[in-house]
């Protein structure tokens, strides 16, 4: 078995921030591996703009920003072996991968876990009606036209308003397809309010609140879909079924980050985020295994990919280049009322954290504040807040408190 | 006195933003967070703007990511998308590269923004 200082799986905008960080951090013996045939993960096939801006203060297409990573771990040399699939992480950090040339386990100093999430299928939604072909998750459409080069159907409905199905009609109807409605079961759009403007004020498809597909219709191909109105409960309302007329129909209703390895390498997870429990250095509860980006909690912005990358890139180098990981008690950092999650879940004494936080639901000038005890950490006004936008908080947590309380008042 | 509201696009804060106009002419914004917002709204009263991305089918049959090097108005997207899908982007084309200069028009050029096979 050969070893390696640092195992990195995932060579997406996390994976890739991770090895740079991690390289310049002291921690040079590094492979990276990915499964697909090249670097860049999902950015690749997210053509339209509006990455970096955070980061590089100027806005730049997916493509653009996954190679200026790519430029990066290229100059430091990083081992990169591609097409090849991680099949076991064990608790004492042997990664055990496959590709054309066969089965290999390396043992690595510290992992750090970057696989990104998937999107949620039509199973898991339980729509009734036929089975015909014509149903996509819209990432899979994205790839199919902006990857592959084929369009995956004329006419079309949307169920999910989150920024993949607002950005997927926009590029539909640019390529000439018709977009009859993007359909959304909550009261608010999942999506960035910007994309909303953009992607269908822009275009003239309406954006139906409070709807969800309730039947599909068709045998060989998607004939149509009946959408139907639901309640305050997202019960279907009787009586106010519309129907569509479409070949296609694309599912843009939620990411679930793909933690299938870290489950396997014992990491205790949380049941919200669907990703890891990490402290603030973005290290597991397994020590020596670390997690960012979207398999850890899914992101809106790439940006913040990034950066957490890079933190757990820094920490995972600390890690194997200290002889002694004597690390101090660590403390919950607990979600109240209002706040749907954190990350990190936990922290220790004397940490300087960036708390990343989304709210339960949309609420207008709220104020967040971060306890100690009775003691306030950190306060920060929120103009808008919603779901769909990830904020953060920075603490400095004191000595001696038992936990940090996140919470939020109107 | 007439109010517009806009939600901007410039980043993704997606300020609400309440112009006031007088007519024409405009009395009054409100609600955007920087200048940019400003000039937003400006532009959206007088002549939309935006960037666009699409791809290009190249030589080897694989689309090959582009954008508009500059913002183009709004209502040409169309016609700038009937231009680009008529060409095709040599072998061998490179990030950076100029597929089509001054399309539709716009004396805006349209550029890859990954390397071609």
């Amino acid at each position: 078995m050969t070893k390696r200082d640092i195992v990195i799986v995932g060579a997406g905008p996390a994976g890739l921030a991770a090895v740079v960080a991690a390289y310049d951090a002291g921690a040079t013996d590094i492979l990276l591996i990915e499964r697909d045939g090249k670097k860049g993960g999902i950015l690749k096939q997210c053509i339209h703009p509006g990455f970096g801006l955070h980061r590089f203060g100027c806005e730049l297409t997916g493509p653009e920003y996954a190679q200026r990573y790519i430029d990066e771990a290229e100059k430091r040399n990083i081992e990169t072996l591609t097409n090849t699939f991680v099949i076991d992480i064990t608790e004492d950090r042997v990664v055990t991968y496959q590709n054309g040339d066969g089965i290999f386990s390396v043992q690595a100093g510290a992992v750090i876990l970057a696989m990104g999430c998937r999107e949620r299928p039509r199973g898991a939604l339980n729509i009734p009606g036929t089975r015909p072909s014509g149903i996509f998750s819209a990432g899979t459409a994205q790839r199919l036209i902006n990857i592959e080069g084929y369009m995956p159907g004329k006419s079309v409905v949307i169920l999910g308003s989150g920024d993949i199905g607002l950005i997927m009609a926009r590029r539909l109807t640019l390529e000439g397809a018709k977009v009859h409605a993007v359909c959304e079961i909550m009261p608010y759009s999942g999506g960035l309010s910007r994309n909303i403007e953009q992607c269908l004020n822009d275009f003239g498809i309406p954006l139906l609140l409070s709807h969800t597909v309730t039947e599909i219709h068709g045998k060989e191909r998607l004939t149509g879909v009946t959408v139907s109105k639901v309640d305050e409960h997202r019960v279907p309302i009787k009586g106010t079924e519309i129907y569509f007329d479409c070949d296609t129909l694309l599912l843009s209703v939620g990411l679930i980050p793909e933690n299938e390895l870290t489950e396997k390498a014992g990491v205790v997870m949380d049941r919200v985020t669907g990703g890891a429990c990490v402290d603030a250095k973005r290290q597991t509860s397994v020590e020596g295994v670390f997690a960012c980006g979207n398999v850890l909690h899914v992101h809106d912005l790439v940006d913040f990919v990034s950066s957490e990358a890079e933190l757990a890139g820094r920490s995972a180098a600390e890690y194997v280049l200290s002889a002694q990981h004597c690390e101090r008690e660590a403390i919950p950092v607990k979600a109240e009322d209002g706040i749907r999650y954190t990350v990190p879940q936990k922290v220790r004494p004397g940490d300087e954290a960036e708390i990343y936080f989304r709210f339960s639901d949309v609420s207008r000038n709220v104020t967040v504040t971060a306890y100690a005890g009775d003691t306030a950490l950190a306060k920060k006004k929120v103009p808008r807040a919603a779901p769909g936008e990830m904020q953060k908080i920075k603490i400095k947590v004191p000595e001696g408190c038992g936990s940090v309380r996140i919470g939020m008042s109107k | 006195m007439t109010e517009r509201k806009y939600t901007c696009i410039i980043c993704p804060q997606g300020c609400e933003i309440t112009v006031t106009l007088d007519g024409e002419e405009i009395v009054n914004i409100e609600g955007n967070t920087c200048q940019r917002g400003k000039t937003y709204v400006t532009e959206e009263l007088t002549a939309p703007m935006r960037t666009l991305t699409t791809t290009v089918m190249s030589a080897s049959g694989r689309p090959v990511p582009v954008r508009t090097s500059a913002t183009v108005p709004k209502e040409k997207l169309f016609d700038c998308m009937k231009e680009i899908n008529a060409v095709t982007a040599p072998k061998g084309v490179r990030r950076g590269d100029i597929i089509i200069d001054n399309v539709a028009g716009t004396g805006v050029s349209v550029v890859a923004t990954a390397d071609g096979e």
